[in-house]
Parts: C-alpha cells; sequence; structure tokens
C-alpha cells in the first residue's frame, strides 16, 4: 500500500512538511514560549534557548484545581452521553417505531443550535434547580455537545451488524437489553470508543457552558481559568501559554494514540 | 416486520379485527420494551435541546432581568426587546459582522481546505502521518488557539508584527486586534486557520469516492490538471462540497470562544457578532429579554441553512 519512493513522491512529502509546519506553527510557539518561563521580556525568541519551567510552575499554582475540574466534566460527560445515547443508538439502528424518524430530524437540526441559546435558557433553569456552579450541572450541560453526534455515530455503525447476531439470542429467549447489552455493546465497541473519545474532547474544549454556568472560583474548568488570563492585560506569556499547553494535552494524545477512532469520527460527524 | 410476519400463519385463523387480548399485550409489552431504549435520549432531547429553544422564544417577549432572578416577575413586553435590539446602533454592526466574519471564514477555510484535499489526493511517503497531524488546530480547545494567537498577533512584542518587520514587509508594527478596521480580519484569519482541518478532512473523503476511471477515461480524452478540475473533479465534488459549506455556515454563526478570547467583541464593536452580542446581553448586561431575542434571530439564520444542509445532505447520499 505505502506509495513507492521517486523523487517525485519525496519532494511532495517535502511540500507535506513545510504544509504541516506553517499550519502547526501555532502550536509550536505555544510550546515555545511555555518554556520561556515568566520573564516580563517584550518578545519572545524564536528557540527557547533557556528554558525554563518558570511557566508551568506558575501555571500549575494557579490551575490545578481548574484542570481537576475540567477532567471530572469530561469524564462525566462522556458517562452521562454514553448511557444516553448508546440505547437510543441501538433503537435507531433496529426498531421501526412510529416518530423516530421525527427524533432523527430532531437529532440533526440539535447539532445545529448555537451554544449560546441554549446557555441563556440553561442559566435561567439551572438558577431555579440549584444547579449553578456544581459538577451535574455542567456535566449535563456539557454532555449536550456529545449527545446527538453519539447517537448518529453510533446507529450508522450499528445499522451494518447484521440483524442475525441479534435474532439468535432473541430465539433462545433473551430479553431486548440482554441482547443489546451482551451482544451489541461488545461488537460495537470502536466506535464506542469514537463516541466516547469525541464527547471527551467536546466536553473538555468547553467554553460557552463553563462562562456561563459558573460564576464563582470554586468549580472552574481550564478552558476558564485561560480565559481569566485573557480578561487582563497579560504581563508575562509565559505561564499562559503552559496553561494552554497543558490544556492541549488531551488532544495531542488522542491524535497519536488513538489516531484510526479520531479519523473515523471527524468524518463520521459531518456526513454521518 | 418480522411481528406481522409471524403473525400471519397464526392470525390467521382469528378475526381480523380483533386479535386475542394476550397477543395484543404481548404486542404492547413488545412496543414498551422497544421505546424504552430511547426515552432517556428523548427525554434528554427535550430537556436540554427543546426546551431552551422554546424558553428562548418566550423569554425575547420578556422584561427579563436581574430584578426576575430576585422576584421571580417576567413581565411581558411583546416586541419592546426586538424593538430594542433593531433600533440599537450595534444591531446593524453585528449583523454586517457577522455576515462579513462567516463569508470571510467559510471562504478561506474551503479554498484552502480543497487545495490541501487535491495535494493530499497524490500518494508519497507520510501522507496519512501528516493529513491526521493537521487536524491538531480543530481538536485544540478553541480557547487554547485563542490565546497563543493573541501573543502572535500582539502588536508590540508578536512574531507576526517582528517577522514581517523584520523581511522589511511593513515599517511600523499593525495593530493586528487593537484597529478597528483590521481587528475583523484579524480574527477571520484565526478563524480559518481553525476550521482547515475540518474542510480538508470532508473534501478529502470526497475526493477518495470519486472513481479512478473517470480520470482514466478523461486523460484519453485529453482532459488533465485544470481541465480534469473543472470537468471531473468539480462536477463529482459538488455534493460533498455543499454539504461542507453548510455546515461551515452554521458552525461559524456560533463561534464565541475565537472571538471573546482575541478581542471581546472589540475595539469599538468592531468584532462584535450577533453571538458575542447575545452572550454580552444576557450575561455581561443581565438584559435576558434582549439577549434572547439576538439569539432568536441567530436560530432562524440556523434553521434556514440547517433545512439547506438536510437537503444538500440527502441529495449527497442519493448520489
Amino acid at each position: 500500500m505505502s506509495p513507492t519512493t521517486t523523487p517525485r513522491t519525496l519532494l511532495s512529502t517535502a511540500l507535506g512538511i513545510a504544509l504541516l509546519a506553517f499550519m502547526l506553527f501555532p502550536v509550536y510557539w505555544m510550546v515555545n514560549v511555555s518554556l520561556q518561563g515568566g520573564s516580563t521580556a517584550a518578545s519572545s525568541t524564536f528557540f527557547p534557548t533557556d528554558i525554563t519551567l518558570d511557566g508551568y510552575r506558575t501555571a500549575i499554582q494557579d490551575q490545578t484545581g481548574n484542570l481537576l475540574t475540567s477532567i471530572v466534566v469530561a469524564l462525566g460527560a462522556v458517562v452521562v452521553s454514553l448511557a444516553v445515547a448508546t440505547p437510543a443508538a441501538y433503537a435507531l439502528s433496529r426498531f421501526r417505531l412510529r416518530g423516530m424518524g421525527i427524533f432523527l430530524f430532531a437529532l440533526l437540526l440539535a447539532q445545529m443550535i448555537p451554544g449560546i441559546v441554549i446557555a441563556n435558557s440553561l442559566y435561567t433553569l439551572f438558577n431555579d434547580l440549584g444547579l449553578l456552579n456544581s459538577y451535574p450541572g455542567l456535566i449535563l450541560a456539557n454532555a449536550t455537545h456529545g449527545i446527538p453526534f453519539a447517537i448518529l455515530i453510533m446507529s450508522a455503525f450499528m445499522r451494518s451488524i447484521p440483524p442475525a447476531l441479534t435474532e439468535a439470542a432473541r430465539v433462545d429467549g433473551a430479553s431486548h437489553f440482554r441482547a443489546f447489552w451482551s451482544i451489541i455493546v461488545p461488537v460495537s465497541k470502536n466506535s464506542l470508543i469514537t463516541a466516547g473519545l469525541f464527547c471527551f474532547l467536546f466536553a473538555w474544549s468547553d467554553f460557552m457552558f463553563g462562562l456561563t454556568l459558573t460564576t464563582g472560583a470554586d468549580i472552574k474548568p481550564v478552558t476558564l481559568g485561560i480565559y481569566d488570563y485573557l480578561q487582563g492585560n497579560v504581563q508575562s506569556w509565559g505561564p499562559v501559554m503552559a496553561t494552554a499547553v497543558l490544556s492541549s494535552v488531551p488532544a495531542i494524545v488522542l491524535l497519536v494514540l488513538a489516531q484510526r477512532y479520531i479519523a473515523a469520527g471527524a468524518l463520521g460527524g459531518a456526513v454521518k | 416486520m418480522t411481528t406481522t410476519l409471524a403473525a400471519g400463519p397464526r392470525g390467521a385463523a382469528a378475526p381480523p379485527s380483533s386479535p386475542p387480548p394476550t397477543r395484543r399485550r404481548a404486542r404492547r409489552r413488545e412496543l414498551t420494551a422497544q421505546w424504552l431504549f430511547l426515552v432517556p435520549a428523548i427525554a434528554y432531547v427535550l430537556i436540554f435541546f427543546g426546551y431552551p429553544i422554546v424558553k428562548n422564544l418566550v423569554m425575547g417577549f420578556q422584561d427579563y432581568s436581574v430584578r426576575t432572578f430576585v422576584t421571580g416577575e417576567a413581565p411581558w413586553v411583546g416586541l419592546a426587546n426586538y424593538a430594542e435590539v433593531v433600533s440599537s446602533g450595534i444591531f446593524r454592526t453585528t449583523v454586517v459582522n457577522t455576515a462579513l466574519f462567516t463569508l470571510g471564514s467559510i471562504a478561506g477555510q474551503f479554498v484552502i481546505g480543497l487545495l490541501f484535499a487535491l495535494f493530499f489526493k497524490r500518494r508519497f511517503p507520510l501522507n496519512n502521518v501528516l493529513r491526521s497531524l493537521l487536524l491538531l488546530p480543530w481538536l485544540l480547545p478553541m480557547i487554547a488557539g485563542s490565546a497563543v494567537w493573541r501573543w502572535i498577533l500582539d502588536q508590540d512584542g508578536g512574531i507576526l508584527n517582528e517577522t514581517l518587520q523584520g523581511i522589511g514587509l511593513i515599517d511600523d508594527p499593525i495593530r493586528w486586534l487593537t484597529s478597528p478596521d483590521i481587528a475583523l480580519v484579524a480574527v477571520i484569519l484565526v478563524n480559518v486557520w481553525v476550521g482547515i482541518p475540518f474542510n480538508m478532512t470532508l473534501l478529502y473523503s470526497g475526493l477518495q469516492n470519486i472513481p479512478d476511471e473517470l480520470y482514466e477515461a478523461g486523460a484519453l480524452d485529453g482532459a488533465t490538471g485544470w481541465k480534469a478540475f473543472c470537468y471531473i473533479t468539480w462536477p463529482n465534488l459538488r455534493s460533498v462540497v455543499n454539504v461542507v459549506l453548510v455546515l461551515g455556515v452554521i458552525y461559524t454563526l456560533k463561534v464565541l470562544d475565537i472571538i471573546l478570547g482575541l478581542t471581546g467583541g472589540g475595539p469599538a464593536n468592531a468584532t462584535q457578532t450577533l453571538a458575542t452580542d447575545s452572550y454580552r446581553r444576557s450575561f455581561q448586561e443581565f438584559s435576558f429579554g434582549t439577549g434572547a431575542a439576538v439569539s432568536n434571530v441567530l436560530i432562524v439564520v440556523s434553521l434556514v441553512f440547517a433545512v439547506v444542509y438536510l437537503r444538500a445532505n440527502r441529495r449527497a447520499e442519493e448520489e
């Protein structure tokens, strides 16, 4: 499968690397500046010649709590999203129920509703329910980023599972739930992983709900920690960039370790 | 379908109008079991998508402000919120900014994304690795991207101005984020950077679906290079292009993090869009009524494009 190496293809590779370097320059800059510490120098040098971890020290001091909040919220959103989406995906792929078309249509539309619309209304609802500044509130709200996507991508996969697989179990007297739990879920593992990874990334990157549904310093995701830095006149970019790097770690790790799941999700999300 | 088939031979004996009660009960139990799989998702969608839309529409007609949170009263004001929004000087600015931001972002993302997709259609070593690493700008938290761009675009110490001055392209530093004339361009630039990977990925998969035989046949007729693009690639890519463009519009209309992180909507509202203005009214001025009115405008615009998307998508699937 790997293409032959000729001067022509090597030239393409070189051009490809140049394009990548150009596109990822901001990421390089983020890492570079994060290693130049907390100095108040007016500008950053092109390479981190004097590597210091001062930026990270300040960032960890300021942001450890926020990073933990982000982790809890993102993992919680994954659990809620998969718990809600997996059975629904199964139903959409297997059953013929009246009204399911409307539900599918609603899911497609739901993905397109601007987040600020949801935030506006959830703020007043959460205020009444006492869910502002709470983990359950943030987790439930963040699941909106992933649930429609997860249902669509998993039901597309489950449709490709031969019906005979569950029918055999049903004939033997297994309930729908048993067939779902002990056959469909294990067989669909890969699509569950893809959906789960994206639900994690969506919730981890969330800015909207962190901004609108938390007001104090107690529960604050790291994206808001970055925003707080940007609010003032930034004196020293080391800690800001160190925080940005820390907040980018999940995306970078997943892109390297779970490349095929990410590639599957990137496509599945848009074209179903 | 299986139930009707199974009921066929045995059901023939009983009168078709009234099946025995046990069978009806079994069928009802079966239906209930099936619906149970959907109940959590339906409940979630109703609460977290349905309710917000309805509530937002209602709030648009109410004087919903700080006082509401204390007294619980939100008096009806008819169209007063909309009148206030439309007559405020900022409305025209936000509509124009939203249109320019969307058009500029989409044009940039799409053209560059398409060029990248065409480039990666070639076969060369490391193609797959490079292409997936290109997804990174799209996967990073947008606010982290805004943070680094804020420093890159900084007027005095930013690397962009330093580089441009260093190679003699400009004499004085450009006020990327602080000049009302330039800030919108800078914000668009960053949003293009974020959107390229998404456009490239979808267009690349669209290109992969065009059969090689078409190009081979075209080459026999002398269609190569630019001609092949015009007569083979573009017509066959049209349905994917439609989907990519409409999704791009819908996603760009929502953008909040990039603008708030880079400029906060300033300077002098030069980068204020419908989305950021709705946020400003609701969460900075606590005027939820007018904030809802602005986001209702946003809903209508998004829905129009959503309908366009669904039609484009259906056409893409039919082909």
